[in-house]
């Protein structure tokens, strides 16, 4: 969990106060290093799909070339550090934060996004609750909500209330509240139960 | 010339820290990206590491775990809560479920936050750090691998290949103070470790001091205080734990919460914790 | 009605038309599809990425700004200054009293300096990060009670507005006084789309932006202005937008982008990470409020004295329409005969302040609510009863001496929420984690105690003040493709989530019985719909809908009947049929649209409302609404924490449109309300900001938010189209001060603060009084 403290660099000469020198200047030492970008160039796997990365800067997040360079914009860049889920992807089954996996690490992970939950224009029995209980406001969390969601149905079909409260609690939604999406939940667990019977 | 490495090998790599000496040691990347997106860090190069056999898995053993450091939280919390109890808990307030699959106790380790939530479990436990590199391996005590807020013994070249969790007999507990019911940095941390084979009692501190911090004066009192064969102190040596807990930390006012309050809160929770492990 | 929360989920949603069912989003399926196109998943061949140089300072002299070394860089297209504004060099909602970028003076922590545009983000970064800046460092004025008599930090002067109000007799007392002084802390939006956009530069010279934001015709006119465009060459076009809550009514990145694009003559990209996003929109006022109130013995009220000062940071913003409504609102729902208060809303170098959600409203009933639980507890009286016996009435005055002529159903909200379940007893053997500590496993259930509160409020819907508040819809209906008819609704009215893209298709449906219905894109082609805000748009840009189906109607009317010779008074139209009142005749809809379509253009605008004069009074609201709110709160009182436990609500709503749009309105609008009363504030020590990030800036989870329990009472509104009220603002009115009522009822702890810290619970009062 990331600790946002210490270090030095832009966002930080937006904090620090100790500049005695009025010089503005962001605190970065500056070298050559910095004009150029160093680039890299790799495949990733995403939605069943191999697809080229192409001299991208290293230091590019999972969520930015998803979204950027692999026109795959669904997972989305609410806070860009690890604190509110939308760009929540599932990669080798696990939910993950994408703007916290270097996209150049991603190689040789399968990546499925939002966009690859469901074949071309439909919708699983997750997506369908989310629209049937009204859990769509903006929708900006939703596609983060979904993947976590579904990946907690598949994993956990008789999970209680509390465990899925705790598996969406990296989650946020400004918009709902949540009563919404729960009752989402619900929908999907009744349907697969009733399924299942 | 490639600026990433993804080394399958220890000794590959060895070979890329060698080849990109300012690249930075990648493990999950849940603090690593957290600052580059911030624009903290522009790294001219990586190593990332998550794919390096050795550093994987874990070993339970009679009297330790042996914990590869690309084992990330979720495995810790969901697979090793009946040896480790307290790591287990701890793994489950470190950030987000998605934090959680990603981030590392290995990387938790080296970037050695004052906030880390498994860092005063480790301590408590008296844990090992295994450190590789060409020269070959050395264990550290976690005790003396933090030095600092976020510095640690690591020296260029080496990395983290696991970490060795000793097992207790005893109760353990874990409690994290945060303003909020999940995904919080703690304002404070407190895990207790009991051993009853040993008959000591461990704490470790979290986000009260520079680094995680025990309380040794608090724990050889409560060891004389216990009876051990029942597993009971009286009400008033418990809450003198308290206070001696209180006593050892010198917490500092910030953002998340005041001193004084850290204070009251630590006292608090070491008083809890050590009620709860006993009769 | 008891609203559809109670059982916790539905039955499958109808997606039939029909005003008054819980007709689904029609763009939820793209939505949940992530294939839905927010302002910052905008690309185009070619366009280049903006990013802003903000001050590291609060305030401070700008000496030098030395550009070349960033411009020199490669991948770097152009670096914009406040020298490179040609057009005006100030903009403003209120008042045109902020500059594009900082202008020789920086008033504010994260102010603009300039802005860069390159072909890559992190280029972007590095050009801004190589831009030298020579700051002369200045104390800043950080006390918004200084800030009232303090030398000017602007040339306008440091206080934005003052109101004075005195009604009836301002110095009449009763025999029963309580006071108290309250502090609220600054609140932020927080909406999760960052702030971002797309502009592109015209062929004619003008600029195109797509842009998320919550009103396009104001923002189109201060860029205009800024740029020196006629308006006509400024073409705004609504993109996806993730949210807003009052943070998106001022320009964000709207001015600099388009900047940027007619210098570099390239589209230009620009898209806020979260830790600019706290520095780059206003938060909610920060505010001090003294109240006295007297009564008799009996609890009637008899007067209220408030002296508030709303601290609206560096520039005005809407600062002086959130002081009016604080000042007019000062003590809640109540009948109140005689009343001194005096608002200020001033200047500071903190960071600027403007609309959110309850708009001024949420701090005065947090401090007004309190005071009713003092002066209950003063009499000897049950909270909820006093609410009662001095809750507004119809034909009862403001304190602007206002009557109220709408409904006014402030006794049964009250009743009502009353009423509602209680949860369970707290359960011995709880899970930890559904105790205070949550997830960190703090509590054991002997370490909780519970505690129950109550508060109500109110405010205004749309805008007041003799504020000419309306707006513009066009409908058009003809034969489809498939030669079926199909309407078309043209509103400039910015989505945001609030889901008037659904009502907007309701009306339509019911309006002209058609099911086919489509929206084009929010654009500045068609009039101004006004702003997202106020809990308006159901109503204002509902009622241009209304009208314009209305005005269709009229025409298609006309011609089934000239077809049928009869007038166009003896036939009605529904169902894809217009028929004649007796049943026996009738000419299909897409019969009537053969000869071509049918349009109509119409305005609505809500009645006039009045300035406050010189003592705050006047006939300055058009509508009001309210709601009461009952919390249940477990703390853990030895460590300070706090969990919710349920909050319970009885919403005055008009007529529900849109069951399932209101409830989750309701229960997102207590979502925030919980968020300002034990979590949520942004830090500001010495005019910076402490914790711009979402690791610090806590927002609830799903682990905290409790369930809602939510009542409505719909007395049509008159005058308001379908007699509906908008349900925005009210939920987050009085949630907080419930949530807070309840937690000094379990704690016995005073609480006059906003949000509650552990340590204002966990630790003894400090001995001094806080100034």
């Amino acid at each position: 969990m990331s600790d946002p403290d210490g270090g030095r660099g832009v966002s930080d000469a937006l904090h620090d106060p100790t500049t005695a020198d009025s010089r503005g200047g962001q605190g970065y030492p500056r070298s050559d290093g910095d004009r150029d970008l160093p680039l890299e160039t790799y495949v990733l796997s995403v939605n069943d799909r191999d697809l080229p990365v192409d001299d991208a800067w290293v230091g590019e997040s999972l969520l930015y070339v998803l979204r950027e360079r692999l026109g795959q914009p669904g997972s989305k860049n609410a806070c860009e550090q690890g604190e509110c889920g939308s760009c929540s992807v599932l990669m080798d089954g696990a939910v993950v934060a994408s703007c916290c996996v270097l996209a150049a690490d991603a190689v040789g992970s399968a990546i499925t996004t939002v966009e690859g939950l469901t074949g071309e224009g439909e919708l699983s029995d997750v997506q369908r609750a989310f629209i049937d209980q009204g859990a769509v406001q903006c929708g900006f969390c939703i596609p983060g909500m979904i993947v976590a969601l579904t990946d907690l149905l598949d994993r956990s079909p008789a999970a209680s209330e509390l465990e899925m409260r705790e598996a969406i609690s990296g989650n946020l939604c400004r918009c709902t509240g949540y009563g919404r999406i729960f009752a989402a939940f619900r929908q999907v667990q009744q349907e697969r139960a009733d399924a299942r019977a | 010339m490639s600026v990433i490495a993804r080394p399958s090998t220890l000794q590959d790599a060895f070979d890329a820290l060698d080849a990109l000496p300012d690249a930075h040691l990648l493990a999950g990347g849940t603090d690593f990206m957290v600052e580059v997106n911030f624009g903290h860090r522009r790294p001219p190069a990586v190593v990332a590491i998550r794919r390096v056999p050795q550093l994987q898995g874990y070993e339970i053993r009679a009297d330790e775990v042996d914990i590869g450091a690309a084992v990330t939280w979720t495995t810790i919390e969901r697979e090793l809560a009946g040896e480790l109890p307290a790591l287990a808990a701890a793994a489950r307030t470190v950030g987000s479920p998605q934090m959680r699959n990603a981030a590392t106790i290995g990387g938790n380790i080296a970037t050695a936050s004052p906030a880390g939530d498994g860092l005063p479990v480790l301590l408590a436990a008296d844990a090992t750090v295994v450190l590789a590199s060409r020269q070959g391996e050395r264990t550290v005590p976690f005790a003396e691998f933090v030095t600092g807020v976020k510095r640690t013994v690591l020296r260029p070249g080496e990395i983290i290949t696991r970490v060795r969790v000793p097992r207790l007999t005893g109760p353990q507990e874990f409690l994290k103070v945060g303003t909020r019911n999940a995904m919080v940095i703690s304002i404070c941390c407190a895990a207790l470790l009991v051993d009853r084979v040993g008959r000591t009692v461990r704490i470790g501190l979290g986000s009260v001091a520079p680094t995680p911090v025990r309380a040794p004066e608090a724990e050889s009192y409560i060891a004389a205080e216990i009876d051990w064969d029942a597993l009971w102190a009286p009400p008033e040596s418990v809450a003198r734990f308290g206070e001696l807990v209180r006593d050892a930390v010198r917490p500092i006012t910030d953002h998340r919460g005041t001193a004084a309050y850290r204070s009251r809160a630590v006292q608090v929770i070491a008083t809890r914790a050590l009620e709860r492990s006993l009769a | 009605m008891p609203a559809p929360s109670l059982p916790a989920t539905f039955t499958r949603r109808r997606r039939a038309p029909g005003l008054g069912e819980s007709v689904l989003r029609p763009d939820a399926p793209p939505k949940v599809r992530g294939e839905f196109a927010f302002s910052s998943d905008l690309y185009v061949d070619g366009m280049v990425w903006g990013k802003t140089l903000r001050s590291p300072h609060p305030h401070a002299r700008i000496l030098r700004i030395d550009i070349t070394g960033a411009l020199a860089m490669p991948g770097v297209h152009a670096v914009v200054t406040q020298d490179d504004v040609w057009g005006s060099r100030t903009y403003g909602l209120e008042r045109h009293d902020q500059p594009v970028f900082a202008d020789g003076v920086v008033r504010f922590h994260g102010e603009p300096i300039a802005a860069v545009a390159a072909d890559h983000p992190e280029l972007a970064a590095r050009a801004c990060a190589a831009i030298e800046v020579e700051y002369e460092v200045l104390e800043p004025l950080v006390d918004a009670e200084a800030a009232i008599t303090a030398p000017p930090i602007h040339p306008d002067g440091n206080v934005f507005r003052h109101i004075r109000l005195r009604h009836g007799d301002p110095e009449a007392t009763g025999d029963v006084v309580v006071e108290g002084t309250y502090q609220v802390g600054m609140q932020d939006q927080a909406f999760l789309g960052p702030e971002s956009g797309l502009a592109v530069p015209s062929e004619d010279g003008g600029v195109e932006l797509f842009v998320a934001t919550q009103w396009l015709h104001v923002d189109r006119d201060q860029i205009a202005a800024c740029l020196n465009l006629p308006r006509e060459k400024v073409r705004l076009s609504l993109a996806g937008t993730g949210g807003a809550f009052g943070g998106r009514e001022d320009v964000s990145m709207q001015i600099h982008a388009c900047l940027l694009a007619l210098v570099t003559r390239r589209p230009v990209k620009m898209v806020y990470s979260r830790e600019e996003s706290f520095f780059g929109h206003v938060h909610r006022h920060p505010a001090t409020l003294w109240f006295r109130h007297h009564a008799r013995r009996d609890g009637t009220l008899v007067a209220v004295e408030s002296r508030m000062v709303f601290d609206g940071g560096a520039y005005t913003s809407s600062s002086t329409a959130v002081i009016a409504n604080a000042t007019c609102f000062a003590a809640g729902p109540y009948r109140v005969p005689n009343a001194k208060v005096d608002g200020y809303a001033v200047r500071t170098n903190n960071p600027p302040c403007g609309a959110m959600r309850g708009f001024g409203a949420v701090q005065t009933s947090f401090a007004a609510e309190a005071q009713m639980d003092k002066l209950a507890a003063a009499l000897g009286m049950d909270p909820v009863e006093l609410r009662l016996k001095n809750a507004l009435r119809p034909h009862d005055q403001l304190l602007t001496g206002q009557v109220i002529t709408g409904v006014a159903p402030v006794e049964e909200c009250i009743r009502a929420c009353r009423e509602l379940p209680l949860p369970p007893a707290a359960d011995p053997d709880a899970d930890l984690m559904t105790l205070p500590g949550g997830a960190g496993r703090t509590a054991l259930p002997h370490n909780v105690r519970r505690g129950v509160g109550f508060a109500v409020g109110f405010k205004n819907l749309a805008f007041s003040e003799g504020f000419d508040d309306y707006s513009s819809a066009r409908v058009r209906l003809e034969l489809g493709a498939d030669g079926e008819p199909v309407a078309t609704v043209h509103v400039a009215t910015a989505e945001v989530g609030q889901g008037f893209v659904t009502l907007a298709q309701q009306i339509a449906r019911a309006e002209l019985g058609v099911s086919s219905v489509v929206l084009h894109p929010a654009d500045t082609q068609v009039g101004s719909a006004g702003s997202t805000s106020a809990s308006r748009q159901t109503m204002i840009s509902g009622g241009a809908v209304q009208m314009a189906c209305a005005g269709v109607r009229e025409v298609v009317l006309e011609r089934a009947a000239l077809d049928l010779h009869l007038a166009p008074a003896d036939m009605v139209l529904g169902d894809g049929e217009l028929t004649t009142k007796d049943g026996e005749r009738s000419v299909s809809l897409a019969a009537a649209l053969r000869a071509g379509p049918v349009e109509a253009y119409r305005e609505f605008h809500h009645a006039p409302t009045d300035p406050l004069d010189e003592n705050g009074q006047g006939n300055a609201h058009w509508s009001l609404a309210f709601a009461a709110h009952r919390a249940v709160v477990d703390v853990d009182e030895e460590l300070g924490l706090v969990r919710v436990v349920q909050v319970a609500t009885a919403q005055d709503v008009g007529k529900a449109l849109n069951p399932l749009a209101v409830t989750g309105q309701i229960e997102g609008g207590i979502a925030q309300g919980l968020g300002l009363a034990v979590m949520e504030e942004i830090v500001v020590a010495d005019g910076r900001i402490r914790n711009p990030s979402f690791t610090d800036y806590l927002l609830p989870t799903p682990l905290d938010m409790p369930p809602v329990v939510q009542t409505w009472i719909e007395q049509p509104e008159p005058g308001a189209p379908y007699g509906a009220k908008g349900v925005g603002e009210p939920p987050t009115i009085s949630s907080t001060g419930a949530i807070v009522a309840a937690i000094r009822a379990a704690t016995g702890r005073p609480l006059d603060r906003v949000p509650v810290r552990p340590d204002d619970i966990a630790l003894p009062a400090p001995t001094t009084a806080a100034s």
